[in-house]
């Protein structure tokens, strides 16, 4: 077990990699009544083209089905592992990202068998056709759920528009046709092939005892059995730079417009330092441009095309990066215009000076910490960041290096007309 | 474990309390104020918060105002408004980084009371009214935030629910304001509207992180001044019997139907059995082991969310489900039939011990969130009680079978909403 200390943050971190591949990371939190447990695959959405353990070929499995598999890992012969922990007074959840399922607890107490119960049940699935099928109706009405919220379609519609191959463009729960086709069988090829220890982290956050809950871990995986296996083989399409369509307008019943501008990034292959710096550099650009203590955030708020609901935010990970901004609008047209002219402008360095950058640096720092706060940002993130080669306590330091140079590069590398889309959710 | 309770100071014209504990990287102010919720007031309250969040007498520009909080180590700043039991409660919060954790160590928490004191007691002004441009931008952005509450399909439903049962209550009013309303609003009436406020509103500082209690009460007397007042207190009401059972069906372009049912409990926070209350609603929806999960999602596979939650000062159980348009009918009859196993008292010691280990476990993460926190002790405040949370944890262990199928009895179901796409068959 190694530890990591954070001299400045007041944060020690304990590290250590299990016989069979698995990653675990504890961070002991004094004070707080609650634990934290985070169990994640670095398997998402995306990951729908791949070669299946012990199988020479790729193939391709059904849109949503990472997702289906999340619902379906709580069933269990005898019942549901919703209700263990609830008998154990912790509770769980889960969730599928574009890259990653990740299942969770929060307990206030019994933690070392809540921790017992996520991992086993992670590690031990259990799928029949008669429950998958049951699982169809459930995920259907929450597909249902997601198709009725304007923002969850401006987001999509956006992220579609930008791809002509990249999955990132699929809805994460696929849609009703698309689960209608999974079975049991796909259920298991998927999860064999994903839920490697090697493939996983796991995270723990709270006031937990660091030696014996890494033995519980330990003793853990060490009655388990398992092969080592190879790293899984993916395979995305070659994905042009351009946009695949440049606007999109949906028509539903809303009373205010929305709009989301996406721009979309080149040179998307990177991790480690680099990522982190990329995506560092990316946000403190959009927030000079657009945050609140923007002169041009108050232009487009005294003109009344954005209000409250304005946003805006960069991601990036192996294959993909974009820049979403937007928000509601009751001037959709005129908005975009303005959101391409001050994109434009920024190239030439408009909107990014000196003292701008040092103010958003100090923000980002600020918002950082305040962060640290919450056990389940820095099991969540601190998870992303590793299967990223990242590491999150570098945020810091890493900000505190930013230039004026570096921001400006990035302006001039993200902007450019053929690689930005514009969605719009107009009244019927 | 621990558990956070509040020093409280009486100080003049508003109260003071303390949180000290270790665990957070910031220290967070939260200044509450409540009054009524009333027809004539409840637009102008909803609207006030933002005008004065906006810009202040010193920081005149929301660049201005928003760039100094960059400087403050990106100082959160938030306000809000919301509706507790019949009242409204406007919140204004700063959260801001502890500086021990900073290379730069420059005092922070005085710059945050400093800074609350500008928002509230310095805003920008022309004489008796505020400034007409702030006005209206916060007029025009009002406006948009109320309309998207129902362009949220879901919130959308919860809120017409709401508005149906408790037709002719304050209850019914939404704490995000009306658009009839904000159209007569003008920079005087808002200002005399301002003044009413700071001398008549119940007002409630919190005051959380590793901090010093005597500091903070000279930084509270340094940077907050009031005159004393007599806040309204509206006497204890759960609202009305239930004479007949509604039913309402609205037609509107959904994929899914939003089924929203309203009960009337006669109980509310404070009341000696509301501790059986919680358990009764953790038992039948509140949670992934309850009947409603298990039975409209797990077992008829109808749903993705079915779930039920309390209004603890107004004393309403409030379901939630969606699920397709043509199972409307079975839907209901499975939750009629899962409220009606509750009141016989058919669910086990197994359930029972299950949904107090839950209900403990969520209080104690709500007290890890400083905001959370402030939540929960602001329950007294709103009730006039003075519970402390040990009293809570014990009232709820000690609850037993027979005082929930009794709290169980006082349940009246009141209205049943669906929004759908399509006509329903009765």
């Amino acid at each position: 077990m190694e530890k990591i200390a954070f001299t400045q943050l007041k944060e020690e971190l304990f590290h250590e990699k299990m016989d069979n591949g698995l990653e675990v990371y504890i961070l002991p939190k004094s004070g707080f009544n609650k634990s934290f447990a985070t169990f994640t695959t670095n398997y998402g959405s995306i990951d729908n083209h791949f070669k299946p353990l012990n199988e020479t070929e790729f193939s391709k499995v059904p849109d949503g089905i990472a997702h289906f598999l999340e619902h379906k890992l709580f069933e269990k012969e005898d019942g549901d592992v919703f209700q263990q922990f609830s008998k154990q007074g912790a509770s769980a959840n889960a969730f599928t990202s574009f890259t990653r399922t990740a299942y969770l607890f929060s307990s206030t107490s019994d933690f070392e068998r809540n921790l017992t119960t996520l991992i086993d049940f992670v590690q031990d699935p259990y799928f029949s056709e008669k429950t998958v099928e049951k699982e169809k109706g459930i995920i259907g009405q929450e597909i249902n759920m997601y198709d009725d919220n304007s923002d969850w379609r401006l987001y999509f519609g956006t992220i579609a528009n930008m791809y002509h191959q990249h999955p990132v463009k699929i809805d994460i729960a696929g849609t009703v046709e698309s689960i209608a086709g999974i079975t049991k069988d796909m259920l298991y090829e998927c999860y064999n092939t994903f839920y490697h220890p090697s493939n996983m982290l796991l995270f723990v956050v709270g006031p937990v005892d660091v030696e014996s809950t890494m033995k519980l871990i330990r003793d853990n995986q060490n009655d388990k059995e398992y092969n080592e296996q190879p790293a899984v083989e993916r395979k995305f399409d070659e994905e042009p730079e351009t946009v695949a369509k440049d606007k999109e307008v949906l028509r539903m019943n809303v009373q205010t417009p929305k709009v989301m501008l996406g721009i979309k990034a080149i040179n998307v292959n990177q991790s480690g330092l680099q990522l982190l710096k990329r995506e560092l550099a990316t946000n403190i650009y959009l927030e000079m441009l657009f945050g609140k203590s923007s002169p041009l955030h108050e232009e487009l708020y005294e003109e009344g095309l954005i209000d409250q609901s304005f946003s805006y935010d960069y991601t990036q990970e192996q294959g993909f990066g974009f820049a979403l901004i937007g928000g509601d609008s009751a001037k959709p047209d005129e908005l975009m215009e303005s959101l391409f002219g001050i994109l434009q402008k920024s190239k030439a360095g408009t909107g990014l000076n000196e003292e701008s950058l040092q103010r958003t640096i100090k923000k980002k720092i600020g918002s950082f910490l305040r962060s640290l706060n919450s056990p389940e940002y820095i099991a969540n993130q601190f998870t992303r960041y590793a299967f990223n080669d990242m590491n999150l306590f570098d945020v810091v330091s890493v900000l505190e290096k930013l230039t004026i140079e570096d921001i400006r590069e990035v302006a001039k590398d993200l902007i450019s007309d053929e690689r930005m889309t514009v969605c719009q959710v107009l009244p019927k | 474990m621990s558990i956070a309770s509040d020093t409280i100071t009486e100080k003049s014209g508003y109260k003071l309390h303390v949180v000290r504990t270790d665990k957070y990287k910031t220290n967070t102010l939260v200044l509450k104020m409540k009054a009524p919720l009333t027809k004539e007031d409840v637009t102008y309250r909803a609207l006030l918060p933002y005008v004065l969040q906006s810009n202040t007498s010193k920081y005149p520009t929301t660049p201005e105002l928003r760039s100094y909080l960059d400087d403050l180590y990106g100082a959160g700043f938030y306000v809000d408004v919301a509706k507790k039991g019949e009242y409204q409660i406007i919140s204004f919060t700063i959260d801001i980084v502890n500086e021990k954790f900073l290379s730069d160590s420059t005092p922070l928490l005085e710059k945050a009371f400093g800074l609350l004191s500008e928002v509230i007691f310095n805003p920008k002004k022309n004489g008796e009214a505020f400034d007409s441009k702030t006005v209206s931008n916060e007029i025009r952005s009002l406006k948009q935030r109320i309309q998207s509450i129902s362009d949220d399909k879901m919130r959308y439903s919860a809120t017409r629910l709401v508005e149906e049962m408790c037709k002719n209550e304050p209850y019914a009013l939404e704490a995000s304001g009306n658009l009839q309303d904000l159209e007569t609003i003008t920079p005087e009436s808002l200002f005399a509207y301002y003044k009413k406020m700071l001398s008549e509103d119940e007002i409630d500082l919190y005051v959380i992180g590793d901090i010093d209690g005597s500091e903070v009460e000279a930084l509270a007397d340094k940077y907050v001044s009031l005159q004393e007042r007599e806040p309204v207190r509206l006497p204890r009401d759960t609202g009305k019997a239930v004479e007949k059972e509604k039913e309402i069906i609205e037609n509107s372009d959904v994929k899914q139907g939003k089924l929203n049912i309203g009960y009337r409990t006669q109980v509310a926070y404070g009341d000696p059995d509301y501790y059986a209350l919680q358990l009764f609603n953790g038992i039948f929806g509140g949670f992934s082991h309850s009947k409603l999960f298990i039975n409209v999602r797990e077992k008829a596979s109808l749903a993705y969310y079915a779930a039920s939650r309390l209004e603890s000062h107004k004393g309403l159980l409030m379901v939630m489900a969606g699920i397709e348009n043509a199972n409307y009918k079975q839907a209901l009859d499975i939750i009629h039939a899962q409220m009606k196993e509750m009141k016989q008292g058919n669910f086990s010691d197994e359930e029972l011990a299950q949904t107090k280990a839950v209900v403990k476990n969520q209080l104690l993460e709500t007290i890890d969130v400083s905001r959370g926190l402030v939540e929960i002790l602001y329950h007294n405040v709103i009730s006039g009680q003075d519970i402390s949370l040990d009293e809570w944890f014990t009232k709820t262990e000690r609850t037993t079978k027979e005082e929930i199928i009794a709290v169980g009895q006082k349940i009246q179901l009141d209205t049943i909403y669906f929004l759908t796409e399509a006509e329903v068959q009765g």
